[in-house]
């Protein structure tokens, strides 16, 4: 196995939401307890339902938020340790690549301007070496140099990602979180998309923490996933494994949800999950997946199932399975 | 198309065209289909396909005077609805037509309770009394499948799931038993576990109430678990019509091809690493190009391509591809098997 470069370690992230005058605020457990290890060169996919919290371990893992508890640990350093501007110097090999491309990018800037920034912030060189630099980007990215010039209104959602993922590269980061980075797009350019993101990642050395709701996605280019559920990973290990035998049954659910794009297949067994996720301020006792749980017993409403290893994996539930 | 026993909706060259500060656009240019009693018909295409349009056009729900909206008929069993003026359709709609949007939290009023709102098409169209309102809106709700219907009747719109809301936008669409109703991404907000509740919640309703429907989506997903018949859009046309198990046996256009095998599967791993893409972009629609409108991104593209437009043409049983690999040009000479650019 190659060596670890990203880790976290019971890593939290609480909010205090409401609270007034004679109501004491109620806290929402977004990130609760996450320990994970991210490899060098791997593609690390989180999935998980909107609300489950993967957002914010994405952003509490670059510091974007600052975690409640917990260790984020890059290449041996402790990050929640380092001051601001310690934190700074290590920003450029630590990126992120948003979900919107309509959004993240200034519209008041040219495509030059939003590339040459992060150069600039972090002493790339002279003037030249900056333009040579940013036309470098585009071509990386196969878009035309002459579009420098231009300014973000100009381009489909498509080239827009394009001109994301070229500032997030700008100063050869080694760690990119892509948080939901091909959703906004159409299935034909989406396509485009994540071959561009895998050839940069051969090309560059990268290691991706791709956050996502697409298992396809998910199928097609993780090396290993992690099922979050309700601010927990409920499930880690290898995607070929976790599609193919998922243990944990909110993983086996989530994946029969898909919608298979075969007419024939429409009789196939589908079991369908119950019920709405349970509030995040309100939790479920025990494990927190039991009230949509098929499969659960009263021990599972009482007591919270510990993460264990099952041939390579790590499961956190009472009843696995096919074990 | 097959004919079925029985036709709901006959829609016959629609033309959807707007006027605009940067010029004129034909947002929907042509489409013809059918929809059968109890069958469900998808729409399928990408952003700026024209299928939304489509959809709001035949509601008439297209903004004046800025969109034009012209078709040779529309009929909606036995009504024709391009001869109904602006208050014949307000009848219409909500009875014998309703339309599911995308964003249930957007198209609920959030100052209201949502009984009234699901319960406002038997206001309007049947005159009942809000007694007769309530109790029928509880029958709604229990046919949806909200759990503690009573309760949630006097709930407001955020107080509800995104699930939730979407079963009750639903329940308002059926409320009046429509004999049509029109779906346009009605689960792209919502989760993958959600989306599954309400899909199976469509077609049992599909199964029990009768109704017919149009379920308008960018997932072939969608498509491949819920249509019977499918039209392919792009660029304002349909470029492939037929059978669901046809289409996706037996992909017509090189378009629909390269969209079904775009799609990153969850059931099998790629072994080569790489997801087959369609090269370039949607056209601007102001700026089509000359020919046919894929032409620019096509695989198979041929000289005729470039000179003329392709009709969509028969490719056998019913299941029509608009394409001259599969077509003949009337007045010119048809293209030489395998002649590709």
């Amino acid at each position: 196995m190659s060596r670890v470069v990203f880790s976290t370690r019971d890593l939290t992230k609480h909010y205090q939401v409401g609270g007034g005058l004679f109501s004491p605020p109620q806290v929402v457990r977004a990130v609760d307890g996450v320990t994970l290890d991210i490899y060098e060169r791997e593609t690390f996919a989180l999935v998980g339902e909107s609300g489950c919290g993967k957002t914010t371990l994405g952003r509490v893992m670059l510091r974007l938020h600052e975690p409640t508890s917990g260790q984020v640990i890059y290449r041996d350093q402790d990050l929640t340790t380092l001051n601001d501007k310690a934190m700074r110097g290590l920003r450029n090999k630590l990126q992120i690549i948003f979900q919107d491309p309509y959004a993240s990018l200034n519209p008041r800037m040219r495509i030059e301007e939003i590339l040459a920034e992060p150069l600039r912030t972090h002493g790339y060189g002279s003037p030249e070496e900056i333009r040579e630099r940013c036309a470098e980007l585009l071509d990386m990215v196969g878009l035309r140099r002459q579009f420098l010039r231009n300014y973000p209104h100009q381009f489909s959602g498509g080239q827009r990602q394009r001109i994301g993922i070229a500032r997030a590269l700008a100063n050869k980061p080694d760690f990119v979180v892509c948080d939901e980075s091909v959703s906004a797009l159409d299935v034909s350019i989406r396509a485009q998309v994540l071959n561009l993101l895998s050839d940069l990642q051969q090309e560059l050395k990268l290691t991706y923490f791709f956050i996502t709701h697409d298992l396809g996605v998910v199928r097609q280019f993780a090396d290993r996933v992690g099922v979050m559920f309700l601010g927990q990973i409920v499930e880690v290990g290898p995607a070929e494994d976790i599609f193919k035998r998922p243990l944990h049954p909110y993983t086996m659910l989530l994946l029969s949800a898909v919608p298979v794009a075969d007419p024939h297949q429409r009789g196939r067994e589908r079991p369908i999950m119950k019920g709405d996720i349970p509030s995040p301020m309100n939790l479920p006792t025990g494990c927190r997946f039991h009230t949509r749980c098929p499969f659960a017993t009263e021990l599972c409403a009482k007591q919270e199932p510990q993460p264990r290893e099952i041939d390579g994996r790590t499961v956190s539930c009472h009843f696995p399975l096919a074990a | 198309m097959a004919q079925h026993n029985e036709t709901v909706l006959s829609v016959s060259d629609l033309r959807t065209e707007f006027h605009g500060g940067r010029g004129h656009i034909r947002a929907v240019d042509g489409v013809s289909f059918d929809v059968g009693r109890g069958r469900i018909v998808g729409i399928v295409g990408e952003s700026g396909s024209g299928k939304s349009m489509t959809a709001l056009s035949i509601m008439g729900l297209v903004p004046k005077p800025a969109g034009k909206v012209t078709a040779q008929s529309i009929m909606l069993d036995g009504t024709e609805l391009t001869s109904l003026g602006a208050d014949g359709l307000r009848r219409v709609r909500g009875r014998d037509m309703a339309m599911v949007f995308q964003e249930p939290m957007t198209s609920l009023n959030p100052v209201r309770k949502v009984w009234e709102q699901v319960g406002e098409p038997l206001a309007i169209h049947k005159g009942m009394n809000s007694r007769q309102i309530r109790a029928r809106v509880l029958e709604m709700f229990e046919l949806v499948g909200i759990p503690e219907p009573k309760a949630r009747l006097d709930a407001y719109p955020h107080e509800l799931s995104g699930g939730l809301r979407q079963r009750a936008m639903i329940a308002m669409g059926l409320i009046c038993e429509p004999k049509l109703l029109i779906a346009d991404e009605p689960t792209t907000a919502l989760d993958v576990t959600t989306q599954a509740q309400i899909l199976r919640l469509m077609l049992e309703l599909r199964d029990r109430v009768g109704t017919s429907i149009i379920m308008i989506t960018h997932d072939l997903g969608i498509i491949a678990e819920m249509c019977d018949e499918v039209n392919v859009m792009y660029a304002g046309q349909i470029v492939e019509q037929g059978n669901v198990f046809d289409l996706f046996d037996r992909p017509s256009h090189p378009y629909t091809r390269g969209l079904l095998a775009s799609i990153p599967k969850t059931t099998e791993k790629r072994t080569d690493g790489r997801m087959p893409s369609i090269p370039g972009m949607v056209p601007n629609l102001e700026r089509l190009p000359p020919g046919c409108r894929f032409n620019p991104r096509c695989g198979d593209v041929m000289a005729i391509c470039h000179e003329a437009e392709p009709p969509l043409g028969e490719v056998g049983g019913g299941h029509l591809a608009r394409c001259w690999l599969h077509s003949r040009k009337a007045d010119g000479p048809a293209p030489a098997a395998g002649a590709v650019l």
